[in-house]
């Protein structure tokens, strides 16, 4: 086979000599690797206090967006809900009434949008599906918590606050 | 009997079992930071600055953890392993001598909590008595990983006693005498027993890994065949004592070492200290110091190795104690013997 690196080494088996044998210079040239890592660099982030920096199209929490007018873009289609391969995404739609056009941007909208980050895999499918440019995986890592019910996001989570 | 000489050892017993105790505690920290930066990684760092206080944390963790007897176990010898256990294992620093007498007054206090002329022999029948800790705690946990762990330590303890001790006997054919003080008095300066008994020397070091259950021979709790070894059943702070227990070990089995191999408290440079009129209390703590020095040094070896060596196959264990160490020990011993026959010393 064609060697990937010029590091290949070719190990003949042979009896071990005496000093092989001996066993101690093994253990010392051992001591010897474990101490040079106690002066290496560590590569640890710290996590909490530290965070590594996302590339460009990471894909994180859920927002869902509003317009220049700080209208909610959703209309309530169902596409996303639809192309999610998780099936993480419910909602309700409901119709916008005459008041509420400084609210809304289309005439159907969505009354409840649930994501369940639990079923959640961050595929991004939904914000390639979504006709009004609604919903983006814009945010951070998903947070941990204590109860499955709380990791159901609704609206107040993940609606974007006003400009 | 006079007060004074009461109080004084009050004091340096409570002192010694003091810094064993937390010694020991901080040993725990030590290894696991130890154990991360040798693999690249940090160690414990959260319970407070650089982790300082994880060893209080994982106390009080141990302590109100459910404590459990198995119903099969017999509860009596069950509570009395970890007792032995640590019993054993903070006696055995009493006759090791922590440095040379203080003058306080008129009174000389010797750093040592009892001299006794057969010190050496002491801190065997003492380490010997330690394996009935772990065996009684196996045996009475009606498990049978844990007696086989129990087994495996009281057969590898006593295979490694005898290496131990014949390394042991061409050290005292050169001091002839059995008293720890005076073999501390004997490696004046630079003049440690460890350039002489080299072999000796490695002998020991090699026991007593195995005498402290250390990797690579901590097959008595070897996690991938025995489930936890000898303390598989326990929980608790019983549990906490065996663990704890094999730390104060690992302490007074650096201090032996230091002791008798490294000049004890003696450090180069010390006579000259006392020639340009340096006074004796300030060089006994300064040696004290020394002497620590060199145990902290011991204890970071053991670490040290622990997570270099992987662990031996037991028939490997007994082979080199029985195959290597023992006829080592003789030839050693044989050597010793030409030696101060030839040089008359």
């Amino acid at each position: 086979m064609q060697a990937l690196t010029k590091r290949k080494k070719v190990l003949e088996k042979k009896p071990m000599n005496f000093w092989e044998r001996m066993y101690l210079p093994a253990i010392v040239q051992g001591l010897g690797i474990t101490i040079k890592h106690l002066f290496k660099k560590r590569t640890t982030i710290y996590y909490p206090e530290e965070q590594r920096e996302f590339s460009v199209n990471y894909r994180g929490l859920h927002s869902l967006k509003r317009d220049e007018e700080g209208r909610e873009r959703c209309t309530a289609c169902g596409l996303c809900a639809l192309s999610c391969p998780a099936e993480a995404i419910t909602m309700k739609s409901a119709e916008r009434t005459a008041d509420e056009k400084h609210l809304y941007r289309e005439e159907k909208y969505a009354s409840v949008y649930e994501i369940n980050m639990l079923r959640c895999i961050f595929c991004g499918f939904c914000e390639e599906a979504c006709p009004k440019e609604a919903i983006y995986l814009d945010g951070n890592i998903a947070p941990a918590d204590f109860n499955r019910t709380d990791f159901i996001y609704g609206k107040d989570k993940l609606l974007e606050p006003k400009k | 009997m006079d007060v004074a000489l009461i109080i004084e050892k009050v004091i340096l017993i409570s002192a010694v079992l003091g810094v064993s105790l937390g010694i020991a505690m901080y040993t725990t920290l030590a290894e696991r930071k130890i154990a991360g930066f040798l693999q690249d990684r940090v160690g414990p760092n959260r319970a407070g600055p650089f982790g300082l206080l994880q060893p209080l944390a994982d106390g009080v963790k141990l302590f109100t953890k459910e404590e459990i007897i198995p119903s099969g176990a017999s509860s009596s010898l069950f509570i009395l392993g970890p007792s032995l256990a640590m019993l054993t294992a903070c006696i055995g620093s009493a006759v090791i001598p922590w440095g040379q007498d203080l003058v306080i007054g008129e009174r000389i206090v010797p750093l040592q909590i009892a001299d006794i002329n057969v010190g050496i022999l002491y801190i065997f029948g003492v380490v010997a008595l330690g394996v009935y800790g772990i065996m009684i705690g196996g045996w009475a946990s009606n498990n049978k990983f844990s007696l086989l762990g129990a087994i495996r330590a009281a057969s590898q303890n006593i295979s490694y006693e005898i290496a131990m001790g014949l390394a042991l006997i061409s050290l005292l054919m050169m001091t002839g005498t059995l008293s720890l003080k005076e073999i501390a008095a004997q490696q004046e300066g630079i003049a440690w027993n460890v350039f002489y008994q080299p072999l000796g020397f490695l002998i020991f070091l090699v026991c007593a890994f195995a005498e402290t259950n250390r990797t690579p021979f901590d097959l008595p709790e070897c996690e991938t065949e025995l489930v936890g070894g000898y303390h598989t059943e326990y929980s608790s702070m019983k549990l906490g004592f065996y663990l704890f227990a094999e730390y104060i070990n690992i302490f007074i089995a650096s201090a032996v070492m230091a002791t008798l191999y490294f000049g004890s408290y003696n450090f180069p440079g010390m006579g000259y200290l006392a020639e340009i009129g340096i006074g004796q209390n300030i060089i006994t703590l300064l040696g004290t110091l020394a002497l620590f020095a060199k145990i902290l040094f011991f204890i970071f070896f053991f670490i040290w190795v622990r997570w270099t060596v992987p662990r031996f196959r037991y028939d490997q264990l007994m082979k080199l104690g029985w195959n290597v160490l023992i006829p080592l020990a003789i030839a050693n011993i044989a050597i010793t013997g030409a030696v101060i026959l030839y040089f008359d010393r």
